[in-house]
């Protein structure tokens, strides 16, 4: 089992380095949108870290609904990555976010409807790494409690910050750019994909030292006895 | 109504990350027994008192109350169960009655007023009934926690730590009380770390340390020679 | 059923009972609550005038902040005593206990609410009296998914380290969308042009917002509160 998914682990870590190497090349061979030329893009990046952390909020929630109502240990080390990764690729959407708002349309933050998610989603899975660090033992299912509301929470988020802004209109900060032009749509196929093979290496590189931490603690125990 | 006679405690094991607070604990216990759960603090005496009383889960291993274990039990396990923390878990700010009457209410008992004055009298606090907690001594607060986990007539009473902070008298009146409720073919478990109190008092002792249990039955010696000899030999 | 409702009934008398004795949590959350909006006020009113939609924006916060204090202090009485363990220990299902702290909570908030309302007209010279109806409707549901959410939250960190501020860093970000639609409900309806459609949408999207997280919280206050 441990050599099968070393080898898959090595397999997709090649296939993930290929395919960000890849991606700058495919990027500069696409076409520029018409109104904000190479700012735009950032895109590439930036929507798919997006997916990713999406991906990685609904994997937390819902493996912490199967910790606290089965209590599956290997479910709350899976929320534990997927939190860890939500932050991450979170972080990396709302660096890119603000890059390109500030050189489209010269202000950092405009309360996209996403965006504001995506920054109250991040909050949410940063508590939850501080409750896990700082709440002390036991404090796994209250994370999971956490994690549960927060993914609940995606859909309020969205729809009140939404409404929200179509009453103070600002500029839209990420228009919809899914088949704008047909240069673009490899590219973003293969920055799409690039993340989500990275997202399972990051995934099965935390989650493996989750499973060794618990083999420690399991040795530990069955050695005072 | 449920209702068990023997509580069956079969390898339980209870882990937080690689901290043993519990390991493969077995023990049984019959109605009309008064035990005494020795050890030292933190040897894991408050974690098998909160597994028994439903409130935290094993890692491994079932609890057996009579035909029915802890985790499919269902709330009508906890009609048969009298849990007394250490802190009393009294509110200070209500008056003797208004405790017992809430508590009362709480465990669905009929006529909570008239339970609530019998089980004054028990306590011995009639008079002192409708006074606020807060002004109370410790012995006085003891037997009223006492009487507010026993209001629902309990098969199994769970102590934790009840001598700590009482004087003489006041221990006599909670040892005779507990013989009472032993008397009354209940399953009574103190947990505590004072075995010169619980000596003579207990039908049997057991020692908890380090998450293991181990029995203090024998006839050589007190309880507390029997006690520090096997404290003493695990160093 | 019967019984959920009455034990949570029991929860919320004995807590109303044990503070009508001090009066403590009532006076110093009001006292906290006031001192908010009379803080904001300096720093939101510029020559007699409030700053547009200020009023709106700190209400809610006056409402945020005084409930994250009610529910630490509610919580602190349970931990104190380890009474809440004693409560768990009752043959009813454990979320009924979860309500009746909640109902307890929901009618502390209510209370500072009026007070805050009335403090608000005054310092910012608001018009929060133009709706009244809706204006109770939008703080009801508002109120209600606030306390929802801290209930829950307040009494998963009873037993925890540092509770204190792990509290607001896990409830201001849930309650994000309570806070936008309580506040933008206001805003509709104070200004010179109300938009009561727009009350009405934020006040539904907040009875949703209660639906929902009720029911979460119902389904997970005992998994979360035994160990």
């Amino acid at each position: 089992m441990m050599a099968m998914s070393a080898r898959l682990f090595s397999g997709l870590l090649a296939v993930a380095a290929i395919m960000f190497v890849g991606a700058p090349i495919l990027i500069v061979g696409a076409p520029y949108e018409s109104t904000m030329g190479l700012i735009q893009k950032i895109f590439y990046f930036h929507v798919p870290s997006w997916i990713a952390m999406f991906l990685a909020v609904f994997i937390c929630g819902v493996s912490s609904a199967v910790y606290l109502f089965r209590g599956k240990a290997s479910a709350d080390r899976l929320a534990a990555t997927a939190a860890e990764l939500a932050v991450l690729f979170g972080l990396m959407g709302l660096t890119t976010g603000p890059l390109w708002a500030i050189k489209a349309w010269g202000v950092w933050w405009q309360w996209d409807a996403r965006l504001t998610m995506a920054l109250i989603l991040e909050l949410i899975f940063i508590a939850y790494i501080m409750l896990r660090a700082y709440g002390g033992p036991g404090s796994e299912k209250l994370a999971a409690g956490l994690a549960l509301f927060g993914m609940a929470n995606v859909p309020f988020v969205y729809i009140s910050v939404n409404v929200w802004r179509t009453i103070h209109p600002t500029t839209d900060v990420l228009p919809n750019l899914s088949a704008s032009a047909p240069g673009m749509f490899w590219p973003i196929v293969w920055c799409f994909l690039a993340f989500l093979v990275l997202f399972g290496v990051l995934l099965m590189a935390r989650m493996r030292l989750e499973a060794l931490r618990a083999r420690i603690d399991a040795i530990h125990l069955a050695l005072e006895a | 109504m449920f209702d068990f006679e023997r509580l069956t405690i079969d390898d339980v094991s209870r882990f937080y990350g690689r901290r043993r607070a519990l390991s493969h604990v077995s023990l049984s216990l019959e109605q009309g027994e008064l035990v005494g759960l020795l050890g030292p603090n933190g040897a894991g005496k408050s974690t098998l008192l909160g597994v028994l009383a439903t409130l935290v889960s094993p890692s491994a291993g079932t609890v057996h109350y009579g035909d029915r274990t802890g985790v499919d039990g269902g709330l009508e396990l906890r009609s048969q169960i009298g849990l007394l923390s250490h802190e009393l878990q009294l509110y200070g700010e209500l008056t003797a009655r208004e405790n017992l009457e809430f508590f009362a209410g709480l465990f669905d008992l009929s006529d909570p007023a008239a339970r609530a004055s019998e089980a004054l009298e028990r306590a011995g606090l009639t008079a002192r009934g409708d006074d606020v907690v807060l002004g109370f001594s410790r012995g006085m607060r003891q037997r009223l926690a006492l009487e507010r986990a026993l209001l629902h007539h309990p098969r199994l009473v769970l102590l934790d730590e009840p001598f700590t902070g009482l004087d003489e008298q006041s221990t006599q009146t909670l040892s005779d009380r507990l013989r009472a409720l032993r008397d009354d073919r209940r399953i009574v478990l103190i947990a505590t770390h004072d075995h010169d109190v619980v000596d003579g008092l207990v039908d049997r002792a057991v020692l908890i340390d380090n998450g293991r249990l181990l029995s203090l039955d024998g006839s050589d010696g007190t309880l507390r020679e029997r006690y520090r000899s096997a404290v003493g030999s695990r160093r | 059923m019967r019984r959920f409702f009455q034990v949570a009934w029991l929860v919320m008398r004995k807590d109303l009972r044990v503070e009508t004795r001090s009066w403590e949590m009532v006076s110093t959350t009001l006292f906290f609550a006031v001192s908010c909006v009379l803080v904001f006020s300096f720093a939101f009113v510029r020559g007699g005038r409030a700053i547009e939609g200020a009023a709106s924006g700190i209400l809610w916060i006056a409402v945020a902040f005084s409930g994250t204090l009610a529910l630490g202090r509610a919580f602190e009485r349970e931990r104190y005593q380890d009474a809440m363990r004693a409560l768990l220990m009752a043959p009813v299902e454990r979320s009924a206990i979860y309500l009746g702290k909640l109902l307890g909570i929901v009618l502390l908030m209510a209370t500072v609410e009026v007070v805050v309302v009335v403090a608000i007209v005054f310092t910012f010279r608001a018009p929060l009296f133009a709706y009244p109806g809706y204006l109770a409707a939008l703080l009801a549901t508002g109120t209600v998914g606030f306390a929802t959410v801290g209930t829950l939250f307040a009494a998963m960190l009873l037993r925890t380290r540092s509770r204190g501020v792990l509290l607001p860093i896990l409830l201001y970000p849930v309650t994000f969308p309570v806070l936008i639609a309580g506040v933008g409900g206001t805003v509709a309806l104070m200004g010179a042009d109300p938009n009561l459609d727009l009350a009405r949408f934020w006040t539904a999207l907040l009875l949703f917002f209660d639906a929902v997280f009720l029911t979460l919280a119902l389904w997970t206050f005992e998994p979360v509160m035994t160990e």
